[in-house]
């Protein structure tokens, strides 16, 4: 058995290196569907909705994506992924992006050998607890058991946290949100903890979101992103540019309700018709249809729209956009500029 | 006088690699030899390439890196500042321990059913007919699921022993059975040695006067043994053996003030006491009634091996149905027993790799879960694993192997 894993981990190797030298973009193009990524299940940002189809904020990064490439923004095959078997399935060619609400830190990037494109949501390592426990800051937390996703930043963050304040903690580690919620619930940890994003959209699936509290630390960084294996770069520059176009659109105000509108003809700002590929080329330098970003944006709606749709104040997780917002309104949100 | 003839010395041919029996299985033997080198040249020759292709390097130098995460059960000193090796190290105590324990209740388990079952007793046979099909034939990871899951569902939280009036209370006030593990008092001495005199010093003594007591045991039975061969009268050894056995420990054990630590409620868990992990538990009593139903069924097999006469006649001798399976029918059945036996060992240790489903930090969960991950170095971690496994896989086999030799039927 521990020979097979041996072999395993040979042909992901070897596999991995087919991958990188193929051209990713031309394997998805020949494929004809998106193989991308996801958590195995985090309400709003990607979790399977009643009829089996994935939606949720990585969800629509997924879309887009796809849309952009191969027109079709259903042409994606969902994996589900762990913390801990993430990395390994983009390494091994197993996906081609991976948008996972992963952290994007020094040496996934450098030592890992991916290529984060950007960051589609800026979040913090925050601590989930119930109410009748009656903590009000994660410094009264000395002694408590807490859950937390093994593979993940934040257990690293959580070991920071709680040597640095001089406090002691003992951790439960687990595999999925889902489990973790399962052992929170049952009282088996005081605490849970992972990007407060998570929390919030963990909390909203409880049967009494109310009997539970948000710490009001936020232990570290978080900025979450899509990623790709390095090396590729054309396909790099798709997926970050498709991102990009996400975020200029809201910036532009191009949604998926006046897009066809806009696209019909070139208008008067000459940087939505570039990016609608109603002027320019920019298309074309990517190795994608002049109208990708248009097919993109209609996906699923520009950045805006899928926070608000998956995350947003009006959804049962309810997340403010905070430091998501368009860098126009205070927020941390940006995009380099299409030209 | 007969004359002796020398085979014919024939001048050695090439073709005789192929033709002549004498060299054909070395032939075929070389070539194998061969291709499996190639076959392994090849790989790892795949694996520098495509290694070097992404832009990475087999090192071990994590290993010497702070590890940066930590681990709820430590048999040995360990905080997150601890290196990646040391993590390995508590992984690999934990599986040990976890092996070690399953394995024991395990065979307790497994000769108590495959005895039983034997039984003339319909109910009781029936019943161990039915614990060994429900649990061999259900996967061990759905049974470690299973009763961790019923285990945290059931059992209150340390929360639940909180207050004047609570929902749970302690078992003798002793014993506190938590849904995050199960609290018992922890023994420490108060005039003890080494470090705030309660140094692992004074459980060696305790450990060396055991030893010492086993030794003197020994010597009284064979005084007895030797007064029965020379008279015929075998003198009552049981009252001086009880008290080789536990005078000499109890005054020790008074002399180092042994105290009891038990349990109590302090912040969010139970503080003081020995905490044996819910995750502990639930792998160990899993992978123990898992295993115990095949050990069962090995141990049925080597009780019917031994032929119905043998017990006939050791009925007929006058010995009563216990006496007659444990001096007559067990240590005939053990050299069937033990081989399967090892096979199970084997099994249980590796079956503990599946702790990490229930969070147990084993040596899979540690270096190659955690440490993997954090550091992604996949292939090295997962060549160190093996290289763990096998070892402990080989080394189990060697104990029981020799201990199969001195059990089995003696030809002479």
């Amino acid at each position: 058995m521990k020979k097979t894993v041996f072999f395993g981990a040979l042909a992901v190797a070897g596999l991995s290196a087919a991958a990188a030298a193929a051209g990713t973009l031309d394997d998805v193009k020949a494929r004809g569907t998106l193989n991308c990524g996801v958590t195995t299940g985090l309400v709003g940002f990607a979790a399977p909705d009643a009829n089996g189809v994935w939606e949720g904020f990585d969800v629509g990064v997924c879309r887009a994506v796809a849309a952009a490439v191969l027109g079709d923004a259903t042409a994606v095959e969902f994996i589900p992924t762990t913390g801990k078997t993430r990395f390994t399935a983009l390494a091994s060619g197993e996906i081609d992006m991976l948008a996972r609400n992963t952290t994007w830190t020094f040496s996934r990037d450098v030592d890992l050998k991916f290529e984060f494109v950007g960051i589609n949501y800026y979040d913090g390592q925050g601590f989930l607890a119930p109410k009748a426990l009656g903590v009000t800051s994660a410094k009264d937390l000395d002694g408590a058991t807490v859950c937390v996703q093994t593979g993940t930043t934040t257990e690293l963050n959580l070991a920071d946290f709680f040597r640095s304040n001089n406090i002691s903690y003992e951790p439960v580690p687990i595999e999925t949100n889902a489990e973790g919620q399962q052992q929170y619930l049952a009282g088996a940890c005081d605490t849970y903890t992972t990007d407060a994003s998570g929390l919030a959209a963990t909390r909203a699936t409880f049967e009494n979101p109310g009997d539970h509290v948000l710490l009001p630390e936020i232990i570290s960084k978080e900025p979450l992103g899509p990623l790709v294996r390095h090396g590729d770069n054309d396909w790099g520059d798709v997926v970050r540019w498709t991102l990009n176009a996400l975020i200029t659109a809201e910036e532009l105000g191009v949604t998926s309700a006046n897009i066809e509108e806009l696209a019909a003809a070139p208008t008067n700002n000459p940087e939505i018709n570039r990016l609608l590929g109603t002027a320019g080329e920019l298309g074309g330098m990517l190795g994608l249809e002049p109208n990708w970003a248009m097919m993109a944006i209609k996906a699923g709606g520009n950045y805006g729209e899928l926070f608000e749709k998956n995350i947003g104040e009006n959804t049962p997780i309810g997340l403010a956009r905070g430091l998501n917002a368009m860098w126009t309104e205070g927020g941390l949100i940006y995009s380099p500029p299409f030209r | 006088m007969s004359a002796i003839t020398d085979p014919p010395q024939g001048s050695f041919s090439l073709s005789m690699l192929i033709n002549d029996t004498r060299y054909r299985s070395y032939t075929f033997q070389a070539l194998a030899a061969i291709v499996l080198a190639l076959c392994l040249g090849f790989f790892y020759l795949n694996v520098s390439t495509n290694l070097a292709a992404a832009g990475l390097n087999i090192s071990y130098d994590f290993l010497g890196s702070p590890a940066g995460y930590d681990i709820n059960q430590r048999l040995i000193e360990y905080d997150s500042q601890s290196t990646n090796a040391r993590a390995a190290v508590v992984g690999v105590l934990n599986t040990l321990l976890v092996a070690f324990l399953a394995c024991v209740t395990a065979t307790v388990f497994g000769v108590l059913a495959g005895v039983l079952r034997l039984s003339n007793n319909w109910l009781v046979s029936k019943l161990m007919a039915f614990y060994v099909e429900i649990f061999r034939n259900i996967p061990v990871l759905i049974w470690i699921l299973i009763i961790f899951t019923i285990m945290i569902a059931v059992l209150p939280g340390p929360r639940a022993f909180r207050g004047d009036e609570p929902e749970a209370s302690m078992l003798f006030d002793l014993v506190a059975f938590t849904n995050r593990g199960v609290y018992t008092p922890g023994p420490y001495f108060t005039r003890g040695l080494g470090a705030e005199g309660n140094g692992g010093i004074n459980w060696l003594i305790v450990i060396g006067v055991l030893v010492a007591s086993f030794f003197a045991t020994r010597m009284v039975t064979s005084k007895a043994n030797a007064t029965q061969e020379a008279t015929g009268v075998r003198p009552n050894t049981l009252w001086t053996n009880l008290a080789i056995w536990f005078l000499p420990v109890i005054a020790v054990l008074f002399a180092l003030g042994l105290k009891w630590d038990i349990p109590e409620l302090k912040g969010f868990n139970f503080a003081g006491g020995i905490k044996v992990g819910g995750p502990l538990i639930a792998l160990w009593f899993a992978l123990s009634i898992y295993t115990g139903a095949f050990i069962a069924e090995n141990v049925r097999a080597g009780i019917q091996a031994v032929s119905k006469g043998q017990t006939e006649a050791a009925g007929a001798l006058g010995l009563r149905p216990g006496r007659i399976m444990s001096l007559v029918v067990l240590p005939q059945a053990l050299r069937v027993i033990i081989p399967p036996l090892i096979s199970q060992y084997l099994n249980i240790t590796k079956n503990s790799s599946l702790a990490i489903a229930v969070g147990y930090a084993d040596i899979t969960a540690t270096l190659g879960g955690i440490t993997l991950n954090q550091t992604g170095r996949a292939i090295e971690c997962v060549l160190l694993l093996m290289l763990f496994y096998l070892t402990i896989s080989l080394l189990i086999s060697t104990f029981m192997n020799i201990y199969n030799n001195s059990v089995k039927l003696k030809e002479r």
